[in-house]
């Protein structure tokens, strides 16, 4: 069901794990769905002045598919100004994967919501202008987190009983 | 290929396959046609009917070949409800717990006007008893329990779920597909049974329903009349052959085989339960000889069996993306597993193929490919 591209992505993500210093952080999915993306950004100034995302590392709790999705997107992203990241979209990663089976494009959604978010979360934290189409975008994602936690509230319950027990 | 997906299918025995052959290439007439051709392959028919009946302690007509265990389910709740419906009953009774194909079956016959009562389970998947006894009421027409889960292994108390139906007057149907060669299989008071062929070392495209003739059905497939009026359709009879041969081997060697794979299965079990933060689903005990059922925390089920792949080793999991409905199983929900184990489980089923050192490779390599995919997991970090 996966392209060769998904598996080699899967044998060996690139730059998983965390960043300790990292400009800006995206968290996203939740763990209901089975899906979860933690994206760490490390933000620069390039020899020309302009912001580049110079390091990038990202956790995913998930399947094939968003562990590969999470690799792309890394390996996409990386060098990129903070507008250039902006402007990627899931059909990138699609793209560079050769292919996502349908049920799985929402992990390619994911990994972009990720990154975006992390440049939301630097942006924010640096005082500096959202561009609109980042808000709107932040805006959903939150109201999308809020619809899920209100629609699986008692699954989710059960989670934080049993891991408070723990 | 370490195969140890059993419960999804199963590799077919050399004797089955012997015994298949002349049908397709040398006794290969219809088994309605009046010559010789025909007739032997009617006789071929009718002897494994017989030999499967013996083998169930029923009477031959209480035998409905069709074409797998879905059909055969589907034959006994909907063609029951059917009938159910001339006499003013329109309740139905089944577990949580069921294949898809009767829990589907059951939300079909719902949305079209009957009532479904869908019984909890405990933690360990077994059938509240005391929730069954009180659904019952003057309008069932039917309870349908599986007598052994196909995910987590759990062996239902099919006995006393009998006796609380024969008290009532209740028919009770159960999908005995998991359970047949792998544990005593009862059919006392029980009046319809599902199985199947291939998870017994039989074909594919091949299943019956056992039913008593006391109870009368709506047939789903209307033909020529075929298997006492209630599955019209050109009998596949070598499948049958296939079918009588698997279950007759199956039941020989079921005292040896199901020693010796309870044996892995709790091998597997103790190893696997080293790792940390690892659940075993279903009863440690009360489960099928050859099933095993974990959760690994903050792994993702589907990640799981794609590693064990690389390694060769085929196993399942009821993890949400394995789904298209991209949500966890519906077992695994009804034993109140939180989304963390849910989305994070592996099922191993084994068979009468399987050797000890297989076993043994797979719980070298399964903690390593555990740690992987919780070294890049955000809460196996965040926990630490």
């Amino acid at each position: 069901m996966y392209t060769e591209e998904v598996m080699k992505h899967f044998r060996n993500p690139l730059n998983m794990g965390k960043l300790e210093d990292a400009s800006g952080v995206g968290k996203v999915g939740n763990i209901v769905c089975g899906d979860v993306m933690w994206l760490y950004i490390k933000v620069v100034k390039n020899s020309e002045g302009k912001e580049i995302i110079d390091d990038i590392k990202w956790q995913t709790f998930g399947c094939v598919a968003a562990i590969a999705t999470s690799s792309v997107v890394s390996e996409i992203a990386r060098g990129k100004t903070i507008e250039e990241a902006i402007a990627l979209s899931n059909e990138d990663i699609v793209r560079k994967l050769k292919g996502l089976p349908p049920i799985k494009i929402h992990c390619s959604l994911l990994a972009v919501d990720a990154l975006h978010e992390a440049i939301y979360d630097y942006l924010k934290k640096h005082n500096r202008p959202i561009p609109e189409k980042l808000e709107q975008k932040h805006q959903k994602i939150l109201k999308d987190m809020a619809e899920i936690e209100a629609r699986y509230k008692d699954f989710i319950d059960l989670e934080k009983k049993i891991g408070n027990s723990r | 290929m370490i195969y140890f997906d059993n419960a999804a299918t199963t590799r077919m025995r050399p004797e089955v396959i012997k015994a298949m052959m002349p049908f397709f290439d040398k006794s290969y007439g219809n088994a309605s046609s009046l010559h010789d051709l025909g007739q032997n392959a009617r006789a071929a028919l009718e002897a494994s009917r017989e030999s499967i009946a013996k083998i169930l302690s029923v009477e031959p007509n209480e035998i409905i070949f069709c074409s797998c265990a879905t059909e055969a389910n589907n034959l006994a709740l909907k063609g029951l409800a059917f009938e159910a419906k001339k006499e003013g009953k329109n309740h139905l009774i089944v577990s949580k717990i069921e294949h898809h194909c009767v829990l589907n079956a059951a939300e079909w016959l719902e949305q079209n006007g009957f009532d479904v009562t869908y019984l909890p389970v405990d933690s360990y998947g077994f059938v509240d008893l005391g929730k069954l006894e009180n659904s019952i009421n003057d309008k069932t027409f039917l309870v349908s329990v599986m007598y052994a889960n196909n995910e987590i292994g759990t062996i239902e108390p099919i006995k006393e779920i009998a006796e609380i139906c024969a008290a009532k007057g209740v028919p009770l149907h159960t999908d005995a597909v998991q359970a047949f060669g792998k544990i005593p299989v009862e059919t006392k008071g029980i009046s319809m049974m599902a199985l199947s062929a291939h998870k017994i070392y039989g074909p594919k495209g091949v299943g019956l329903l056992m039913k008593r003739s006391d109870i009368k059905l709506e047939p789903l497939l209307h033909g020529g009349g075929h298997e006492f009026n209630l599955r019209s359709g050109t009998e596949n009879v070598a499948g049958i052959v296939g079918f009588a041969k698997a279950l007759e081997l199956a039941l020989k060697e079921m005292p040896k085989e199901s020693k010796r794979q309870k044996e892995m299965r709790d091998e597997i079990i103790k190893r696997v339960l080293e790792i940390p933060e690892t659940r075993l689903n279903g009863h440690p005990k009360i489960r099928l000889p050859n099933n095993a059922n974990f959760s690994f925390r903050y792994v993702e089920g589907e990640s799981i069996i794609m590693k064990l792949n690389e390694h060769n080793i085929a196993a399942s999991t009821g993890s949400a993306c394995s789904s298209p409905k991209l949500e966890p199983s519906h077992v695994l929900l009804a034993l109140g597993l939180p989304p963390s184990d849910a989305h994070g489980s592996l099922r191993i089923s084994l068979g009468r193929y399987n050797k000890k050192r297989e076993v043994d490779y797979f719980c070298k390599v399964l903690p390593g490919i555990i740690d992987e995919l919780r070294s890049i997991s955000p809460f196996w970090k965040a926990k630490r």
